[in-house]
């Protein structure tokens, strides 16, 4: 098919179809209709199903059910949206469900506005819902990246059996860019041990997150769930280097702030200021190790979000010895190019 | 995992920012540059205004073209800026990059932009676009007077080559106004 | 050789979908009475193998350890959703969704008409006791006017909290549901019609028809705060009349 130009969401639902995902239960909101329009055209088409719920709580005990179903499912939402999606999170989470929960953020809290923003960071990366669970939590800076990591959330989801978000954001979702539609990554994940189907021939599965018996059931639970987290965070983390070796200054960010960072480090190296951009792929694991040895002997870390200040805790608690320094960006507002040149060099860009 | 290095170097690259009312087709103008550049091997990105934004009756879109991976998608400091109707010129004419060009619409709009430290051009698009045919083409007249400005962004030939790819099947009646208004603009800049 | 055998006939045996295993419920509770026939529905429509069970938040929560069928947990309301979701990805399989009063009237309203109104092609069994039994005897959406609660102690005051709710007549006014019925589990006649309905409730489901309701009014003594037998002479004379029984939809 070759480059196409392509909007975010809609490239997200062409990939989460190739994928092989046939389930998508959505409920509308501003600023990520474009993906569930786009699902509702293109699934009936190959014997998926489409199905607009009453509610954002419906829409992912939907997912929750089709998911124990032993399905490839996906929900997609904004930033209110998620709120309300984080029960059901936390359900997956505890029923060891597999998902993608699509959340292109926009400015908060409460209602807010429809403008692209981060501030959801905390949210997806340290829980959301009640209880100790982690979700897989990956954060795309372009549409070729929205769509390429659709397709690796539905494989990280099936081999841990656990919710990966794919965390966007409203300008990214709208953002329309050439890409190329990645291929099926022909992984498969036999389910047939524990998904419902009718005890045909077998004893009867159960998917449920309670655990009253004795023995501490729920304690063995969550430290089977914790050892599974332990497990990611060694073998899951992706992140994205660039002009890191000489850099003296080093901006970190993640999603459409990264993009605009890597504009600062090309205005900054034009200058003659040795800049590099470290941008973590998946916001959880966070690469934390990876960052501890980029940015060893930097004379300063710059962390550029647009919100008040959520990743750059956890890349405070990854840096040894370099500065800390942040900018971030409220109510769905972006930073500016000039404003992060001035951060680091003092002075105008 | 993926490591690359920014040099620096003198790449071209143009921020584009369309902006009228809402059914001026300033969204497909936005494309129509994305495409036409795609297909002559450079990087593009378009975001459009959206949502409440957009039933307010105005509509503009962001555009980037350049020779490398565009960073940010973002045009706070457009280096061409086409404006459609007065709000538009209002709106954005100040934040137009010292030595841009701004393009406006002298069909629609009275007053014309103040500005002494840019490069402005001034095309009856509505009028020329009528005399091509329809009103409605007016947005390929300023297409045809920005590709004529500023021809690094894309050529006459790769706009044209994907007009029937950009416009809806329900408008594409209309490409053959379209064609005409697209010259016409180009011949006005 | 004997000199004559004995001739074993076999009257009544456990239903083989029914888990031979206590149950957790007070004595004098409807809900293993309705699971009972829940199995022996499931057991003489042959579809053991081919059932999924959803099980709500609230005293029934375990049905799942009980019935010896694919079971899934749902979060508090959320029942007729995650059962929307199994229907969708396994169409012939057949999903029944178990629910209490509050879950299904009160913190899972939305979920309970949006399901019904889909025409959701799956069995609802509403289990209304008039109280929330887990928790420990508050208030219901179907708690009678005057009832007390550990949430109404001076009564359930209508112009304070509202009338109860009636599930029945409320989906009836939807037009895609083609059963529902309310029945109770107070005696043996009663029980036996609602075995009826539950029976009707899955052979819909069986033969793709579509949404089935069957309410069924069923004694909560320890909520109540009453002896078993007195539970079931209250039920009788104080929910049947603002609950009554009877079939509003067979199609």
């Amino acid at each position: 098919m070759g480059v196409i130009l392509m909007k975010g969401n809609e490239a997200i639902g062409e990939s989460a179809i190739i994928a092989g995902c046939r389930h998508y239960f959505g409920y509308p909101i501003t600023p990520q209709n474009e993906l569930p329009a786009y699902m509702a055209a293109r699934l009936p088409k190959v014997g998926g199903t489409f199905l607009q719920a009453e509610s954002e709580v419906a829409a992912i005990n939907m997912v929750y059910g089709a998911a124990a179903a032993g399905a490839r499912v996906m929900t997609s939402s904004s930033s209110p949206g998620v709120s309300l999606k984080m029960e059901g999170i936390s359900y997956l989470a505890g029923a060891e469900l597999p998902a993608v929960v699509v959340n292109m953020m926009r400015g908060g809290p409460g209602l807010g506005n429809i403008a692209g923003a981060q501030g959801d960071y905390f949210q997806a990366v340290k829980g959301g819902g009640h209880g100790d669970y982690h979700s897989i939590v990956l954060a795309p800076s372009t549409v070729q990246e929205l769509a390429d990591l659709t397709g690796k959330a539905f494989d990280l989801a099936d081999e841990y059996r656990m919710v990966v978000i794919l965390l966007g954001d409203g300008f990214t979702g709208q953002m329309s860019e050439p890409i190329t539609l990645p291929k099926p990554s022909g992984r498969s994940f036999d389910k047939s041990s524990w998904s419902l189907s009718g005890a045909k021939g077998r004893d009867p599965h159960i998917i449920a997150s309670m655990r009253l018996n004795p023995d501490n059931a729920l304690e063995m639970l969550n430290l089977k769930l914790q050892a599974k987290y332990r497990q990611i965070e060694k073998s899951e983390t992706l992140w994205e280097s660039v002009s890191v070796d000489d850099a003296e200054y080093l901006l970190v960010g993640f999603g459409l702030s990264a993009r605009i960072c890597k504009s600062a480090v090309s205005v900054l190296r034009k200058a003659g200021v040795k800049a590099g951009l470290f941008r973590p792929i998946t916001l959880w694991p966070f690469p934390a190790g990876q960052l501890a040895a980029v940015s060893a002997g930097k004379k300063k870390v710059l962390v550029v979000e647009m919100n008040a200040g959520q990743m750059v805790q956890d890349v405070r608690l990854s840096v040894g010895g370099a500065p800390v320094d942040f900018l971030g960006t409220l109510g769905g507002a972006t930073p500016q190019v000039d404003a992060i040149v001035e951060r680091i060099t003092g002075h105008a860009g | 995992m993926s490591r690359s290095t920014v040099t620096g170097g003198d790449a071209m690259y143009v921020g584009i920012f369309f902006a009228g009312f809402g059914g001026q087709g300033i969204i497909l103008a936005g494309r129509m540059v994305c495409l036409a550049a795609m297909g002559e091997g450079k990087h593009v990105s378009h975001i459009p205004s959206y949502g409440a934004e957009m039933r307010g009756g105005t509509a503009n879109c962001s555009v980037v073209v350049s020779d490398e991976e565009i960073g940010s998608p973002l045009v706070p400091r457009p280096d061409v800026c086409v404006v459609m109707n007065t709000p538009s010129l209002l709106k954005f004419q100040p934040i137009v990059k010292p030595g841009g060009l701004l393009i406006w619409n002298e069909s629609l709009i009275h007053s014309a932009p103040e500005r002494t430290d840019i490069e402005i051009l001034a095309v009856r698009a509505n009028d020329i676009a009528e005399a091509a045919g329809s009103y409605r083409s007016a947005n390929m007249v300023m297409l045809g007077a920005l590709i004529k400005r500023r021809p690094s962004v894309a050529s006459m030939n790769a706009v044209l080559a994907v007009l029937n790819e950009a416009v809806s099947a329900r408008h594409r009646e209309l490409n053959q106004v379209n064609r005409k208004a697209l010259a016409g603009g180009y011949e006005a800049a | 050789m004997p000199v004559d055998t004995v001739q074993e006939k076999v009257v009544y045996e456990r239903p083989r979908s029914l888990a031979d295993v206590p149950n957790h419920y007070c004595p004098g509770c409807g809900h293993g009475i309705i699971h009972k026939l829940l199995a022996q529905c499931i057991d003489e429509l042959g579809i053991q193998e081919s059932t999924i069970l959803v099980a709500p938040v609230g005293c029934s929560v375990l049905a799942y350890n009980y019935l010896r069928v694919d079971g899934c947990e749902a979060a508090h309301g959320r029942a007729p959703a995650v059962a929307t979701g199994l229907k969708r990805v396994h169409p012939d399989t057949t999903v029944i969704s178990y629910q209490g009063d509050g879950d299904l009237l009160a913190i899972g309203t939305a979920e309970t008409i949006h399901a019904a109104n889909r025409g959701e092609k799956i069995t609802v069994i509403f289990v209304n006791n008039a109280i929330y039994g887990m928790t420990g005897g508050q208030m219901a959406p179907t708690s009678l006017q005057a009832q007390k609660t550990k949430t109404s102690p001076y009564g359930r005051n209508p112009a304070d909290v509202g009338f109860p709710i009636r599930a029945c007549e409320l989906l009836n006014t939807l037009q895609a549901p083609v059963f529902i019925e309310r029945c109770a589990v107070s005696s043996v006649k009663t029980i036996l019609k609602a075995k009826r309905a539950i029976m009707k409730g899955l052979r819909n489901q069986v033969e793709g028809k579509g949404y089935s309701f069957i309410e069924i009014l069923s004694m909560c003594p320890t909520g109540w705060g009453m002896e078993p037998r007195e539970a079931v002479s209250w039920m009788e004379a104080e929910m049947v009349p603002v609950f009554p029984l009877g079939n509003l939809r067979d199609r």
